[in-house]
């Protein structure tokens, strides 16, 4: 809780800083493009989470983001398939890229970190080899279809008087916000994931079954890559298969550990996620405002992550004593 | 006149809230063995503390030879003589024996290099006083715990130990290596260095020690000469009060057999086949010297490890165990050896550890939590099982480790199991508990489950138990009813001869 109010803090501290120093950082456009963003970025920071939940991490996030931007067009395009089979199809092999993760992870005793670390690398040189490199685009086609998935929601009152309406990404990120958040803390699979990213062995030996539960964390994170995927494609309507989705899983990591989920695994908060990415963009948009060079970015929110994990880490270091001082009265 | 060669005199200790030593005083002769004893919480890992220089006493004195000491360091101790030789060993095991022993301290030549061939001339030394042949460029990852920590020993008499302070040094030892372990403490009583020997192990206190004092809640208790000590006078001093009771039970009388195993085969010792049967209201005591097999059966029970061959049946079902679940579906649970790594998640409060192998059971519109049987089973176990805790959001943490192992039982309990399966339950527990665990033992199975216990500890065999199974590398060897069980018989057979024609 506490760790919630301090990202929110931090949020609405960096805002106002900016919204200060440059007046039109309050800008119903400008607001609308952060949470465009945060919804975006957002989604695949929340598959991330239940993967560090477990313990584990996923560093294919961006890679898988890659190739469903290189896999829909050609679906739709190339192989004209109808576009509700070719996002079916596109999730499906997301999925499947979860579970092979999972099944790596839990049968073969493979580490995570090399897991995805191949599986980043390997994606990437599919997406590639099947375009040819080439940009990938709709084009003028489906344009419904990509102002629905990525347009705004006109907002009763707001969007008459401040022109500001409500990009559907950032809805879709809230309602999976909602879900997840129940899920990981009011339903017993929740509690389970909890448990197994405590303490494994426990966890095992009081009857839950941790393989299942691993290989679910990863098929979630590499489903949401894809369904993420989808919406940036639709989005961006062009697709660099070299470089599209780059980094993304460090922002979905860095969102991820904002948020309260310990690299360690078993603790973490959705909506911390959230939060912790709403953090991570508006930092990015201040930069640009504030005229930052853009060379400064990935230092600045470098630097701010690490003040948070010191933060945190220091805080947990002052709980704990008080806690023992108490112990012994 | 002549003094001890350790004098603490009248030493009071605070902690914030709590007073961890109150005017406590004991002395040390040279070449004497002396056993600290008391339960956990008495003090005496903090009166070792002060004596090693990682604490220093808030009031009272310490005498060295007559002369007024303070040891206001660990280098400070080190000076006088005193070296703490703790139970998790300080060893690292990737570099040799030499190294170890100098560890910090290497000799080095003019040009600032190890000089190896004085670490090597000086390490030969220090192992021959402990009675360890072994080069010293050996791997220590060659050497058995027991020999790890005889290395341990000699590092401290390389540094003209004194005064060596062991704390419960036998807890991860086999009984060759305990008996070693004896015999070295004999050999160095004899070269003037003096022991403080702490232990729970009441058997072993009265094997080695020349004096036993004790400490209960900060203050001293009493203190024992080599003729006075027995068992009953510890215990006695230990607890205040008279604890002849501890293995008080109730009649049982056993009723249908829940569980069969015929030639069960363990991944341990995939040749060696098992059979046996315990039935409702028994309780069935697993005997046998440390890496016997008695753990790995019970894992195999359990669902753990996949059996390599043989049949389980519960209940007159066959069952085919693969994964825990699958045993406590079936009606059997397991208190595990590690309360912290397999018993309970210890960062947890107690209610989140109560509840959790229960969740699927008690589930509120099919994938949500029930936040109220959460806290009732939690309020029934603090309740029944007497869990010391302020409330039931404590983290187990904090608890102690008897309260902790009543925490596992009680998750257990709440899913009314039929057999109840126990690998070492007392271990790491003050005798204040261990007789609450064994009350509860009895209870159980005289409201009919079947209990199936592991324990190193014979007396607790023989006092708990409806009869014995005792096993040796991985095989029964044989049965014995609670009028046969004894020390000899229970000894024999876990070492592999067979028993003794009976009488």
């Amino acid at each position: 809780m506490k760790k919630l109010l301090g990202i929110t803090g931090l949020f609405i501290a960096i805002f106002a800083f900016t919204a200060y120093q440059q007046e039109n950082f309050v800008s119903a456009r400008n607001i609308e493009n952060l949470l465009d963003r945060t919804g975006l970025l957002g989604i695949l920071g929340v598959g991330a989470a239940f993967v560090i939940i477990t313990g584990g991490i996923d560093l294919s996030i961006g890679s898988v983001v890659g190739l469903v931007g290189c896999l829909l067009p050609m679906f739709v395009i190339d192989q004209e398939m109808p576009v509700p089979l070719a996002i079916f199809l596109v999730m499906l092999i997301s999925a499947g890229i979860g579970l092979a993760h999972g099944l790596l992870i839990t049968k073969l005793k493979l580490q995570p970190f090399i897991v995805t670390l191949c599986g980043l690398l390997i994606y990437r040189g599919i997406g590639r080899f099947l375009t040819a490199d080439q940009t990938m685009t709709f084009g003028e086609q489906h344009k419904g279809l990509r102002e629905w998935a990525t347009g705004n929601i006109d907002l009763p009152m707001l969007t008459a008087s401040k022109g500001f309406s409500l990009p559907m990404p950032f809805l879709i990120l809230f309602v999976l916000m909602i879900i997840g958040s129940i899920f990981l803390n009011k339903t017993v699979w929740g509690r389970y994931l909890l448990a197994l990213g405590r303490n494994e062995q426990a966890a095992r030996y009081s009857g839950i079954k941790t393989e299942r539960l691993t290989i679910l964390a990863y098929v979630i994170c590499s489903t949401l890559a894809g369904f993420g995927g989808v919406l940036f494609m639709l989005d961006l309507n062009s697709v660099q298969p070299s470089s599209h989705g780059n980094f993304y899983e460090l922002y979905a990591i860095a969102a991820a550990v904002l948020g309260g989920c310990s690299l360690r695994g078993g603790e973490g908060s959705i909506v911390g996620v959230v939060i912790g990415m709403g953090v991570l963009q508006v930092l990015k948009s201040a930069s640009l405002f504030l005229e930052i060079p853009d060379q400064l970015e990935f230092t600045i929110i470098g630097s701010v992550i690490l003040l948070g994990a010191i933060v945190d880490e220091v805080a947990k270091r002052v709980v704990h004593r008080m806690r023992q001082a108490k112990q012994h009265s | 006149m002549k003094y001890p060669l350790l004098e603490v005199r009248i030493v009071t200790k605070y902690f914030p809230g709590v007073v961890a030593l109150k005017q406590v005083s004991l002395t040390l002769e040279k070449g004497e063995v002396l056993a600290l004893i008391g339960e956990n919480g008495a003090g005496k890992s903090t009166l070792m503390k002060i004596l090693a220089g990682i604490q220093q006493p808030d009031l009272g004195k310490l005498f060295w030879n007559g002369k007024e000491a303070n040891i206001d360091s660990v280098d400070a101790a080190m000076d006088l003589g005193i070296a703490l030789i703790h139970q998790e060993l300080n060893l690292a095991d990737n570099l040799d024996i030499g190294s170890n022993i100098f560890l910090g301290r290497e000799p080095r030549n003019k040009l600032g290099i190890i000089n190896r061939r004085q670490i090597l001339e000086e390490s030969i030394k220090v192992l021959e006083r402990v009675g360890l042949d072994f080069d010293p460029n050996t791997s220590l990852t060659r050497l058995s715990i027991g020999q790890q920590q005889l290395v341990e020993i000699a590092k401290a008499l390389s540094m003209n130990a004194k005064i060596l302070i062991m704390d419960e040094p036998t807890s991860s030892l086999s009984s060759k290596e305990t008996a070693r372990l004896f015999e070295v403490a004999k050999d160095l009583k004899q070269q003037g260095v003096s022991v403080i020997y702490i232990s729970h192990r009441l058997g072993e206190v009265k094997e080695l020690a020349d004096r036993v004092v004790v400490f209960r809640d900060g203050q001293n208790s009493g203190e024992l000469s080599k003729e006075e000590i027995s068992h009953d006078r510890m215990v006695q001093l230990m607890v205040g009060r008279d604890v002849s009771r501890l293995y008080e039970r109730t009649s049982h009388a056993p009723g249908e057999e829940v569980l069969k195993v015929t030639d069960l085969a363990t991944p341990a010792f995939p040749g060696q086949k098992n059979s046996f049967s315990i039935r409702a209201g028994e309780i069935v005591g697993m005997a046998g010297l440390v890496g016997a097999g008695r753990t790995e059966l019970l894992r195999v029970l359990f669902g753990v490890d996949d059996a390599v061959s043989g049949a389980i049946e519960v209940g007159g079902n066959p069952c085919h165990f693969h994964h825990p679940k699958d045993a406590i579906d079936a009606g059997m649970v397991l208190v595990p050896e590690d309360r912290k790594g397999q018993g309970l998640v210890i960062d947890w409060p107690l209610d989140m550890n109560g509840s959790l192998p229960g969740l699927d059971q008690h589930l509120k519109r099919k994938a949500f939590i029930d936040k109220k049987h959460e806290v009732q089973t939690a309020e029934t176990m603090i309740g029944d099982l007497n869990i010391k805790t302020p409330n039931r959001k404590q983290i187990l943490q904090f608890l102690s480790g008897g309260n902790q192992q009543k925490v596992v039982l009680g998750k257990w309990l709440a899913l009314e199991p039929k057999i109840l399966l126990l690998d070492e339950p007392t271990r790491g527990i003050d005798i204040g508990a261990k007789e609450e665990i064994y009350h509860l033992m009895d209870k159980l199975a005289a409201q009919g489950l079947a209990v199936l216990f592991v324990s190193s500890e014979l007396e607790e065999i023989m006092g708990v138990s409806d009869r014995a199974l005792v096993m040796h590398e991985g095989k029964i060897t044989g049965e014995l009813p609670r009028s046969e069980l004894s020390e000899e018989s229970l000894m024999q057979l876990a070492t592999g001869q067979e028993l003794a024609a009976t009488h």
